[in-house]
């Protein structure tokens, strides 16, 4: 692909000259006769956090939800146009779902841990599910996420103990350490602190920040201030549409268009 | 501005209020009555004898039901061998699989099929059944209660199922879990504890199935030495002994419903305890609290 047919965003440091982690080109989706998502194209930076904004019913969460896949849960979804993992092309003809989704990882609005199962057995889960059984390579595991997801200090003494009885914000780290254990190569994040209170939603940033040393990032999110504190690159959607990409400070210091200038500084959305 | 008269309103509030309190009531009476007049009147009848004897000959005091609570447990494991697995799969096809139109139809038939009257699913498979193979049996006793079971163990397994939020599915498949693997050990296992209800409850319903044995399993004074003789059930004999002419039946027949109620009733409470898993309590918590904000 040639660097010059989409707005490949303009940084200092290394960050954006290597291979982007995900490349989408011309990506159009539709639910029946209605475009959600139109003709969009941007690349997403490996190792950086790349923020979503947008009034509420822009395409944002289905434009995140098409990078793994999730979009086709729903069987009127479509889409048109092509998106590439570290150069794979994720929707050629071959490509399992499943696969997709163990190099995609995503994580919820709602924190969603399995009810039935410890806070040992969530983080687990995707490991187990997919035919890991070597028990030594589960409890390594676990522990790692777990302090990738900056919750290992507060869990390491009741690991057995149901997932639900732990808080929100933990609960939503647990979600995190989760689809960090099957080690995805990227971390997709739906609105993950907007039902959290500031103090969770501080722990859910901070960890956002440490997290993309490692992976790339993708969040959609409401709280402007979240995307200008934790994003290194800002998309900024309305109707559809991909009005405007760059790096995070141009957009909300000076950005090149009115109507992101107009959203970001609240006089609309 | 005068004062508003609330006495009329308060009135209201309060007759209603009454009146479905004293619904609720009469609800459960019908449960404390029948509970309050079985006891009455079989538990004099209860005795080690009942439990451990067949059938005296006409005439003859004394007696048991022994080999009709044998048989009871044998229709209804023969029932659940066949209502549970069908039941239980067809539940998981329609809550996750198929589409609306055929599922529709399908959840259609079904609640057909719970509203069929029991002595009409006893005349189908008399034919299917008893007509071949020349003779009443406890198989075919096993097969219509079985059959009975299908569609309900269907429909509640659907609905527990729906109970599970979409957030535990959909947080599955982000892990890259296959879609077999995310129902059995996610949605399956999150509501297992509504399934087994659901089963238990289709259970309790066809041992107390009484019209379709009728023609099926027909009912045996004595021991039934195969699945394909006829065999006793309790619903069978309390009917056969209601109706007979001798106080001693009828005393027994009194007996045997009040160990089938109390049969039902330790299936329920007994399977229930056992299932009760580690997160049970919580878990059921959890489906009833869950909803996503928006």
């Amino acid at each position: 692909m040639s660097p010059t047919e989409t707005p490949s965003p303009v940084v200092n440091g290394s960050k954006s000259t290597g291979t982007p982690a995900l490349a989408i080109r011309n990506l159009s989706i539709f639910f029946g006769k209605n475009a959600a998502v139109k003709n969009v194209s941007l690349n997403v930076a490996a190792c950086a956090v790349t923020a979503i904004i947008g009034p509420s019913g822009c395409g944002k969460s289905t434009f995140l939800r098409a990078l793994n896949r999730m979009h086709e849960l729903n069987p009127e979804a479509r889409m048109e146009g092509e998106i590439k993992l570290f150069g794979d092309d994720i929707y050629s003809r071959n490509v399992e779902p499943v696969v997709v989704r163990r190099r995609v990882g995503m994580v919820f609005q709602k924190s969603n841990p399995f009810p039935t199962m410890s806070i040992a057995e969530n983080v687990t889960v995707g490991l187990r599910l997919n035919g890991v059984r070597d028990k030594k390579t589960l409890t390594e595991r676990t522990e790692q996420s777990l302090r990738m997801s900056a919750l290992w200090d507060e869990v390491k003494d009741r690991l057995h103990a149901p997932a639900i009885s732990l808080s929100g914000g933990q609960q939503q780290r647990l979600c995190i350490a989760r689809a960090l254990a099957v080690q995805p190569e990227v971390l997709l994040m739906d609105e993950p602190a907007s039902a959290l209170d500031p103090l969770a939603t501080s722990k859910i940033e901070d960890l956002i920040l440490q997290l993309k040393k490692e992976y790339t990032i993708v969040i959609v999110t409401h709280n402007m201030q979240q995307a200008a504190r934790v994003s290194d690159f800002t998309a900024f959607f309305y109707l559809g549409e991909l009005v405007e990409f760059d790096a995070t400070t141009k957009i909300f210091t000076s950005p090149s268009q009115k109507q992101t200038e107009d959203y970001v500084t609240g006089r609309f959305g | 501005m005068t004062a508003p008269n609330h006495n009329w309103r308060n009135f209201k509030n309060a007759f209603m209020q009454a009146l479905t309190f004293v619904c609720a009531i009469l609800v459960v009476t019908p449960l404390v009555l029948v509970f309050y007049h079985l006891t009455k009147q079989g538990f004099s009848s209860l005795n080690w004898a009942f439990f451990t004897q067949i059938p005296k000959a006409v005439g003859e005091k004394g007696g048991g039901m022994a080999n009709a609570i044998v048989g009871t447990f044998i229709l209804i494991g023969q029932a659940a061998l066949l209502g549970v697995p069908i039941g239980v799969l067809g539940g998981v096809y329609l809550s996750e699989y198929g589409g609306t139109k055929l599922n529709w139809a399908i959840r259609f038939a079904a609640d057909i099929l719970n509203g069929v009257p029991s002595i009409t699913w006893g005349i189908v498979v008399y034919a299917l059944m008893v007509v071949p193979m020349h003779t009443f049996s406890a198989l075919a006793g096993g097969v219509v209660l079985g059959m009975m079971m299908i569609p309900l163990v269907m429909r509640t397994t659907e609905e527990v199922l729906q109970l599970v939020p979409a957030g535990y599915r959909e947080a599955a498949f982000a892990l890259g879990i296959a879609k077999w693997r995310t129902i059995v050990q996610i949605v399956v296992r999150t509501a297992l504890k509504g399934i087994v209800t659901g089963v238990l409850l289709a259970l309790a319903r066809v041992a107390g199935e009484t019209a379709p044995l009728l023609f099926t399993a027909f009912g045996n004074l004595g021991w039934a030495h195969s699945l394909r003789e006829p065999i006793a059930a309790m619903p069978l004999l309390i009917y056969n002994y209601a109706t007979s002419p001798y106080d001693d039946w009828h005393r027994q027949a009194w007996a045997g419903a009040l160990v089938l109620i109390f049969l039902v009733l330790f299936i329920n409470i007994g399977v229930r305890f056992l299932t009760r898993d580690r997160f049970g309590t919580i878990q059921a918590k959890v489906l009833r609290n869950y909803h996503v904000p928006n």
